[in-house]
């Protein structure tokens, strides 16, 4: 197999996708020739030519409402938002017009809208936010946020075959930090199975996109130094909800944290707790812990962004005083 | 087309009737009527210019177009009464369906949105190969949000196969066109996205059909969009609940003598082309259908609570 970036596995999802099925096609701002600003398209309008690899104007809700039309219209586009920020120029296109458009009409939607999303690259307010829990409310729409790149590229091919609009938050920060060996050819990986990356026995931390390496990372570490051991469950999928394997992981260890880089308030992670405490109230030995990011807008200065997002020490401290409880 | 614009008036006419007459406490429509009255020539016009294979993006003022493109006059009364076997199984109601099948588009509320999603499938006929249309249709209000300019640019910077029908009836809600735009004529607007624009007298259906078949054939020899402005008078509120007067008597009466069905009944008998027979047979042919329509849509059942949860 080989080995890839998080980056390059997208490209290879979609690559693989638009060979597999006429119907896929790609449109976005800067994604032919010039590749998207980080280079995830890069080389496929050479393959493809810019019919199926098609340069937009600046318009985000026009780009997403072509989407639309060409999905109802029976074609599988996917879409790139430049920087998962800026689809607030959209929200109206996605969320009044795409997520309720199969519940009201019956006809599917086949569209997945690529989303640079998250933060730690020191770009700011508008290049860096998760936004995810914005459309985590709207019925109709499902919600991707994948961690590795077997995962990113598995995902991907069944988000495009999916029949509701599909939102596919790629972590910026992952496309080249991370590297694995990714299956060659086509595979999918089914929306809505959360997996356990690490066995533990004390606590449970649910996580999903770049904080699943944080926790991975904090795990090893509070296991050669602590004795803790955390089971890692990463979501993959938000929408839908993997409800069942949280839940199965929550009851052997009865102690959870949750962590997610948006900010805290009405979070997924609002939402996941609140799963925990409706279904598993029985078995929590303690209260459970949310970890995220601050109840501010994201800040540039690496300082100020380290402090912003959650960090290593964050969880540790979280998991000395759960076990302790 | 002279039938299709008598069904519309009349149809129109009787969920008027309805939302008037009704129960309150239990009434046959749910949600009001949004109507086209004295300006049925637009819809009717611009969608008799469709193939079958072309598609429609209507505004909510274009019952005439959803019965020229094969709705039924049952379907559009399960849809008001909200019943279970209506388009949109009761989750939707009055001026919101759209049967994909009959390559209609749904219209939303938020006027201009849709005007993109017209793009979208004309995109996916490009893409195909396939030599149909997409009629994008919305209001003067509408021509003041945001996202009617991203979808008018788009589709000219792509050529894509669209015309955008304009209802210029000159007032949203209750607002005038002049608290709307500063531009007296909305197809000036065309200029600067780069494509043909023209205003035309929406209240003549012959105008309406010629310069719409103009745009039509011109998209579809890959010539690109065009804006066709209608210029008309909304004749009654913005719906059933409302009964805000904009114009003076004086004005109103002006506009009746400018009633689109009328001045084509003249034209016609004028033409020869249609007498008073064949008007009352008209007349009566409609009345007919709606009226087994309205039986029709009233037996049908409610949709079903759990229903909600059912994938479509």
């Amino acid at each position: 197999m080989p080995v890839m970036t998080y980056g390059e596995a997208i490209r290879d999802g979609l690559r693989q996708a638009m060979k597999e099925d006429e119907r896929v096609y790609l449109l976005g701002e800067d994604i032919a020739e010039y590749g998207g600003v980080y280079g995830i398209t890069k080389g496929l309008v050479k393959e493809f030519g810019k019919k199926r690899v098609k340069n937009t104007p600046l318009s985000e809700g026009a780009i997403i409402g072509e989407a639309i039309g060409a999905a109802i219209a029976g074609l599988r586009p996917v879409a790139e938002i430049q920087f998962s920020d800026f689809m607030t120029t959209a929200f109206s296109t996605l969320v009044d017009v795409a997520a309720p458009y199969r519940f009201r009409i019956g006809t599917p939607i086949p569209m997945v809208i690529r989303a640079p999303s998250g933060g730690g690259l020191r770009i700011g307010p508008y290049h860096s936010k998760s936004t995810e829990a914005w459309y985590f409310h709207v019925p109709g729409l499902k919600l991707v946020a994948p961690s590795t790149p077997s995962d990113a590229k598995g995902l991907l091919a069944a988000s495009i075959d999916d029949n509701d609009p599909v939102l596919f938050f790629e972590h910026k920060k992952l496309y080249y930090e991370i590297k694995e060996e990714v299956p060659d050819g086509s595979y999918r990986i089914p929306l809505g199975k959360a997996l356990v990356r690490r066995e533990g026995s004390h606590i449970t931390l649910m996580t999903y996109g770049a904080m699943v390496h944080l926790a991975l990372k904090t795990a090893e570490k509070l296991s050669k130094e602590e004795g803790i051991e955390l089971e890692v469950v990463d979501l993959r999928t938000l929408v839908p909800l993997d409800e069942e394997t949280l839940l199965n992981s929550f009851r052997k260890t009865n102690r959870v944290i949750i962590l997610h880089e948006a900010p805290r308030r009405g979070g997924v992670g609002a939402e996941l707790e609140s799963l925990i405490c409706e279904k598993g109230f029985d078995s929590l030995s303690a209260p459970p812990v949310r970890i995220t990011a601050k109840m501010t807008p994201i800040p540039v200065a690496p300082q100020l962004e380290d402090y912003y997002l959650p960090s290593e020490q964050d969880i540790v401290d979280a998991a000395k005083r759960l076990v302790q409880y | 087309m002279y039938y299709y614009l008598t069904l519309t008036r009349h149809l129109e006419n009787k969920i008027a009737y309805i939302c008037y007459s009704q129960n309150p406490q239990n009434p046959l429509i749910i949600g009001k009527g949004y109507l086209s009255t004295g300006q049925e020539a637009i819809s009717v016009g611009a969608s008799s210019t469709l193939d079958e294979g072309d598609w429609l993006s209507p505004s909510h003022r274009d019952m005439g177009a959803h019965l020229v493109r094969g709705m039924t006059v049952k379907e559009i009364f399960l849809q008001y009464f909200c019943r279970a076997n209506s388009p949109t199984w009761g989750r939707d109601s009055n001026v919101h369906f759209g049967v994909t099948s009959k390559r209609i588009l749904s219209f939303i509320s938020h006027m201009g949105s849709m005007t993109p999603v017209a793009n979208g499938v004309a995109a996916a006929m490009v893409y195909r190969g396939e030599k149909n249309v997409v009629l994008s249709c919305f209001g003067d209000g509408a021509s003041s949000q945001g996202i009617v300019h991203e979808a008018l640019n788009y589709a000219a910077t792509f050529k894509l196969p669209v015309v955008f029908v304009l209802n210029n009836n000159q007032i949203a809600i209750s607002t005038p066109l002049h608290e709307q735009t500063a531009v007296e004529h909305l197809a000036l607007r065309a200029a600067g996205y780069g494509m043909p624009g023209k205003t035309i007298d929406g209240n003549n259906v012959i105008e309406v059909y010629l310069a719409v078949k103009e745009a039509v054939d011109r998209a579809r020899n890959g010539e690109g969009p065009s804006l066709i402005e209608c210029k008309t008078m909304r004749m009654g509120g913005h719906g059933t609940h409302d009964q805000y007067q904009f114009l003076s008597k004086k004005e109103f009466e002006e506009w009746k003598k400018k009633d689109p069905i009328l001045w084509f009944k003249n034209y016609l008998k004028e033409k020869g082309m249609l007498d008073e027979t064949g008007e009352r047979e008209i007349e009566e042919r409609v009345e007919r259908e709606i009226e087994e329509a309205v039986e029709y849509a009233r037996m049908q059942p409610m949709p079903k609570p759990e229903d909600l949860l059912k994938e479509r």
